[in-house]
């Protein structure tokens, strides 16, 4: 995969920026407006399809490294459980208890602040590091496969 | 009943697009009419008042759609040839056939349309997530205190399903052997 014509490749170096504040925007006030990690990390990783679509596997291989991205998927997955045994042995509480709303948020922090919510927040950058760094792997593993037949092209 | 119009709408125009999607022989039609079921599907979500579920569904499908897109254009062939067998598909037909019945069935008990389906009992669960969630989460998105706070449980089994399917992709895509095959004594 080469990459595509001259006019993608800088339309396309402006926009993957805006897709990508927009996936973060998404993620951070989760717990506010609809979206929350699942989407938003779909986002973070379209703004990524777009660079390997546009510029060639190579390219967008090396702004996201594969070990880099395999290292962000399990942070993702380790954060999450980390924050569901937080829950569990702080206090007396239970898997995936809300310690940091219950503990520290009870008394000044209003609920349709960018900080509240306790842990739920914090779940959600997460599974948005999670879900983006999984589905950009997964899709580097499709686009990298070529049925036998079709060996010998590009 | 303007929405319930809409709805019909919708409806019917997801199904002739499977149809569509089912019976043509054209694999680039085929893709185009998956992205269509998909997008009308986010719409219907929308005029149900999900926007959660309509941001993942359409976000989901567009980035589904880019990569079926391109993989079905980098193939040499795009037509499906050859017929179907018989056999199979009097087995599928009677076995949908018989699906179809126990549905019918089923959805005759299920509340209307429109109804939440725990409106009748006093004291159930979304009652009690839809009065006391913001107080107990501080979340003011309802969906996000669900589904991380009273059911993270569920959320932690899809995140093991995406990790299972990177695993799986990594392993059966991968390009070469991690380590090379003896060559065999002779």
């Amino acid at each position: 995969m080469k990459g595509m014509s001259i006019i993608i490749k800088t339309i396309s170096s402006w926009i993957k920026i805006l897709i990508f504040l927009f996936g973060i925007y998404i993620i951070i006030f989760g717990h506010l407006t609809p979206g929350g990690g699942f989407a938003g990390g779909v986002i973070l990783a379209s703004s990524y399809v777009l660079i390997m679509l546009a510029y060639g596997r190579d390219y967008s291989e090396k702004n996201l490294p594969l070990p880099i991205a395999s290292k962000l998927d399990s942070a993702g997955a380790l954060m999450f459980i980390a924050i569901a045994l937080f829950g569990l042995f702080y206090g007396a509480g239970s898997f995936f208890w809300n310690f940091i709303q219950v503990k520290f948020f009870a008394d000044g922090h209003a609920a349709f602040d960018l900080v509240s919510a306790g842990t739920i927040p914090l779940s959600n950058i997460a599974i948005g590091l999670k879900v983006a760094a999984s589905l950009f792997l997964v899709i580097f593993a499709l686009s990298t496969f070529r049925p036998a037949e079709n060996n010998d092209k590009e | 009943m303007a929405e319930v119009i809409l709805f019909y709408f919708l409806m019917a125009f997801i199904l002739i697009a499977a149809l569509i999607a089912v019976e043509t022989t054209d694999l680039l039609s085929a893709v185009i009419c998956v992205g269509a079921i998909g997008f009308g599907c986010a719409l219907f979500f929308l005029f149900l008042r999900a926007p959660d579920i309509a941001i993942t569904q359409i976000v989901v499908e567009v980035l589904a759609l880019v990569i079926l897109i391109r993989v079905t254009i980098s193939r040499n062939a795009t037509f499906v040839t050859g017929d179907r067998e018989f056999f199979a598909s009097v087995v599928s037909v009677v076995i949908l056939m018989m699906i179809f019945l126990m549905a019918v069935q089923v959805l005759n008990s299920l509340p209307a349309f429109g109804d939440a389906v725990f409106a009748e009992v006093t004291d159930s669960a979304s009652k009690t997530y839809i009065s006391q969630g913001m107080e107990k989460t501080g979340a003011a998105n309802i969906v996000s205190a669900v589904i991380l706070d009273f059911r993270a449980y569920d959320t932690l089994g899809e995140a093991t399903v995406l990790f299972t399917s990177v695993i799986g992709a990594a392993v059966i895509l991968r390009k070469r052997p991690r380590k090379l095959p003896e060559e065999p004594q002779i």
